[in-house]
């Protein structure tokens, strides 16, 4: 079956173009004290353009807006190494619960044992599923709790008086990483690196002016790191310590731990592995685990046990507070929710899915798309366009999936593959959604070459077509304005 | 499990496919010394209705407004939400969509975003707002951080009636930047000291941060801060914890300021204890391409209809790598939904009701609260919905007198300043009845103070 088709979609005009003079959409709770008001000269005037709308307006804009979005819940969402997996219901139920989403969170740590013991036990549960001594859950977000793993590695080093400035990348890394390194005021050197990283590769680099090593494990191409128990032994050796990006952690649930493989630290993506939203670009929740030796410098405070009490407790050689107060409370309770539903043998088998899922789209589809990396991969796999012909190329492809009824995959990432057409299926898909998804996949490398017109005209089955990318940039139209 | 929908037959049938025999072989590439030979220790998987019985005996060992009278406020505020807002944000097609990457099946994403940034710029008075940050304390210090590139300047002059848990997250982000972080104290009002503020600029100078309100709830003379800061050729970066207040103060951007960090939390997000909430995050337009964070644009598509697209991504991680404006990626993005979604229901009208309803019962509960024997009020500038509290008695004990009587009177100032030792912040807003601030001044009254 093909799932994609047309229906009757309905324009919408922007808030601002639809507002009326003296239309309201609230009800206030009128005023049971006298009115006040502030000195001369403190107070604006009416806000020029902001919004007047009924509630039935209000209602009738979002609800549309929202049908010309496709979400986890509207179908398959490939996007490598972003696990768009099924976002539980009832963790959303859980996070709406009063007496958890209506709590301050400057309430006394005595008033607020709920919140605090889920907070600790989260903490704990993460540290055992990575195998690391410590985890904050305060980051709020990945590239955050890379921030503050960084940091953590910053403050390490200089507690032992290091004053290493460098910090060794290979260019299979996520792009935050590089930005992240300089936040924490690091000289970023790259890698080049062919899929796997060798020890050799990076001995050539680790000198004693290194303070560490970004990892992603397994990497962006879907492949585990097999050097990396002696790459952590050789980089420890020489003084460094390895960081690794969590980004991919739904490959090893139960399998193998990143901090049994020497890792010193590394980040959480609730939002990818733990079965949270993704809210189209966020809130995330980016919690970020270390070893014995690092905890101490971790960002805080941190929820910790006294007996049967929970309380916050920071350090002195803590590298600080990432957020106002402690991370995004709402997102760690669906994860929470989340391994609680799952158990040890339910993450674990998550895992194996998602494996299970990956290899079975690579199998589908090698032949039909060229496979750069001949290795057996994990929980994702890298395609290329290098045999498409017809000057087809993979944004074609990944405009025609739409057309087809797809999220497309991410695309044009990693960067060391040219045209990379990244698959991230996850283990919340059925093998039958697998297949019509391949199918469309294969159909469109069979257009390509009989008509390549459908894919340079792709999509034309959503509202908007194509859109004008570079005009939006050389002419930045970023607000509404009253013409 | 139900999430899984693997069947054994299924999983028979792929193996075979790809070629493998066992599941185990899938997972050859891990060498076995990093293998976890064991089960993870975790506790065992529940069932639905299990799960939400021990998230609900989690829930009942807090206290809310449900079982207390709160008057806890410092950033993060209880105010009313309609109840559309929730409805609208549960829309899976918006919370289960990823970053709209793909414009042509995000624009419901893209449009709302786009909104967004409008709403941002009117409250604010700015130019150019973008997709939104982490929240209102992270957005401060990445403001911090622009300033310093627009200036290539290493001194930010950081006022101590910010609210201090800003004022740390914008040291822990400077940090190792080898950047200079300086405190400018209050002066006897409660507004940032003008005098010290003059003695401590230089040229040396890339920002001077405020809070506006402050920390204390106090108004800042933002155009004075403006004027001292412009005339050292420094930026002025407003930190706005209570974005509620711009329904009816003048606009940071009317008043001269460079950039303006905030915190949307009061537009329709719950406490939550303390998060997820919505940094926003607005400047000049000149200033764009320094821009941290998200920048949704308008644009054509090929039939010449109306779209929006993420834009000018070359400041921005992904693309710029170690050079980028900043790191930030995941943003808050159903967050800033959310604040879109609140502000239109309020709108103009309800935006600047709500402010004054907050600011006439913070100025209630003070005339209430300063008539009591042994309170007093140390600032004399004016506040929007939040005011310091001095009282004979220790804070401590006074708040543990009060909390015995099902009230929580607020936030103890002594750790974060310990010259106002003797001093707490008091939040009042609109969901405050005359009675339940009538009730904190007879505790007070009654022997608490």
């Amino acid at each position: 079956m093909i799932v994609g088709t047309s229906g009757l979609v309905l324009n919408e005009k922007l808030l601002f173009e639809h507002s009326d003079a003296g239309r309201k959409g609230y009800s206030l709770t009128p005023l049971d004290v006298p009115a006040a008001d502030l000195p001369d000269g403190l107070c604006r005037e009416e806000i020029a353009g902001f919004p007047e709308l009924s509630e039935v307006d209000v209602v009738r804009h979002f609800t549309r807006l929202s049908t010309w979005n496709y979400g986890v819940d509207s179908g398959f969402y490939p996007l490598g190494s972003c696990t768009m997996k099924y976002n539980p219901k009832v963790n959303e139920l859980a996070a709406r619960l009063p007496g958890l989403a209506d709590v301050h969170p400057a309430t006394p740590d005595h008033l607020a044992q709920g919140t605090l013991a889920m907070m600790y036990e989260l903490q704990t549960m993460l540290a055992e599923i990575s195998g690391f001594a410590a985890v904050s859950v305060q980051p709020a977000a990945g590239a955050h709790g890379e921030l503050a793993g960084m940091l953590t590695v910053r403050a390490w080093h200089e507690a032992q008086g290091s004053k290493r400035r460098k910090v060794l990348i290979p260019d299979t890394a996520h792009g935050t990483n590089p930005a992240t390194a300089a936040l924490a005021g690091y000289e970023v050197v790259p890698i080049a690196s062919e899929g796997v990283l060798t020890l050799e590769e990076v001995e050539a680099h680790m000198t004693d002016e290194v303070a560490a090593l970004m990892v992603t494990n397994p990497n962006t191409l879907g492949l585990f790191e097999t050097n990396i128990a002696a790459i952590c032994e050789l980089v420890h050796a020489r003084g460094g310590l390895v960081y690794c990006d969590g980004a991919n952690l739904n490959a090893l649930l139960g399998i193998a731990r990143p901090g049994d493989m020497g890792i010193d630290v590394m980040h959480f993506n609730l939002h990818k592995t733990f079965a949270t939203p993704h809210g189209g670009g966020g809130p995330g929740s980016g919690p970020v685990g270390v070893s014995a030796a690092l905890a101490p410098f971790l960002p805080g405070p941190r929820v910790v046990r006294d007996g049967e009490a929970f309380r916050f407790v920071g350090t002195q050689e803590s590298v600080g507070r990432m957020l106002a107060f402690h991370g995004n409370f709402g997102i760690m309770l669906r994860a929470f929710a989340y391994i609680r539903s799952m158990g040890a043998a339910g993450l674990k088998h998550a895992t194996e899915m998602a494996v299970l899922n990956a290899n079975y789209v690579r199998a589908r589809l090698e032949g039909g798309y060229h496979l750069p990396y001949a290795t057996r991969s994990l929980h994702e796999v890298v395609f290329s366009d290098r045999d498409l012909p017809n000057d087809c190329h993979t944004l074609d492809v990944a405009k025609r999936l739409i057309d087809y009824g797809y999220h497309p995959p991410t695309i044009y990432f990693p960067l060391v593959v040219k045209g990379a057409i990244m698959i991230e299926p996850t283990e919340t898909e059925s093998q039958e959604t697998l297949d019509e998804f391949c199918d469309a996949m294969l159909a469109i490398a069979k257009e390509a070459e009989m008509s390549p017109d459908l894919l340079h005209a792709a999509p034309v089955r959503t509202r908007t077509r194509r859109l004008d990318e570079t005009a939006a940039a050389r002419q930045p139209r970023l607000r509404w304005e009253e013409r | 499990m139900r999430y899984i929908p693997h069947t054994s037959g299924d999983v028979a049938q792929m193996l075979g496919r790809i070629g493998v025999g066992s599941l185990e072989e899938l997972f050859v590439e891990i060498p076995a010394s990093v293998r976890l030979k064991r089960p993870l220790d975790l506790p065992p998987a529940l069932a639905e209705g299990e799960l939400l019985r021990e998230l609900k005996v989690l829930a009942g060992r807090n206290a809310t407004p449900e079982n207390h009278i709160s008057f806890l406020g410092g950033g993060a505020y209880q105010h009313f939400i309609p109840a559309a807002v929730d409805q609208l944000i549960s829309r899976s097609e918006f919370y289960t969509a990823y970053t709209p990457y793909q414009p042509e099946i995000s624009q419901g994403t893209l449009q709302a975003i786009f909104e967004f940034q409008t709403l941002v710029c009117q409250l604010t008075g700015m130019e150019v707002a973008n997709a939104s940050m982490y929240d209102g304390a992270s957005a401060c210090a990445e403001a911090a951080l622009m300033a310093v590139r627009l200036t290539r300047r290493r001194k930010l002059l950081v006022s101590r009636a910010l609210n201090p848990r800003w004022r740390a997250v914008i040291t822990t982000y400077c940090r190792y930047v080898d950047l200079d972080v300086v405190e400018v104290g209050f002066a006897a009002d409660g507004r940032t000291d003008l005098d010290d503020l003059g003695a401590k600029l230089d040229g040396q100078t890339a920002a001077v941060i405020a809070g506006y309100p402050n920390y204390f709830g106090v108004v800042e003379d933002l155009a004075a801060l403006a004027r001292l800061a412009q005339g050292a050729g420094a930026k002025l970066v407003a930190g706005v914890a209570e974005g509620v207040a711009l329904g009816l103060l003048k606009s940071p951007g009317e008043l001269g300021a460079d950039i303006v960090a905030g915190e949307g939390q009061s537009f329709g997000i719950p406490v939550s204890f303390g998060g997820p909430y919505v940094g926003f995050f607005a400047a000049r337009m000149k200033d764009v391409r320094a821009m941290p964070g998200r920048l949704v644009g308008e644009t054509l598509d090929r039939d010449g209809k109306r779209g929006f697209v993420l834009t000018l991504a070359t400041r921005e991680q992904h693309i710029r790598r170690e050079k980028a404006t900043s790191n930030i990626c995941s943003n808050q993005g159903l967050c800033a939904l959310t604040a879109t979604v609140f502000l239109s229901l309020l709108g103009k009208q309800g935006l600047r009701e709500l402010a004054q309803q907050n600011l006439a019962k913070a100025a209630y509960a003070k005339a209430q609260l300063g008539g009591v024997e042994g309170v007093t009020l140390p600032f004399a500038a004016p506040v929007f919905n939040e005011f310091v509290v001095r009282t004979a008695r220790p804070v401590k004990d006074l708040l543990a007198v009060l909390e015995q009587q099902g009230i929580l009177g607020g936030i103890p100032l002594g750790t974060d300043y310990p010259e106002l030792a003797d001093a707490f912040l008091v939040c009042v807003t609109e969901q405050h009845r005359r009675n339940d601030i009538d009730v904190l001044a007879q505790a007070l009254a009654g022997g608490a103070a």
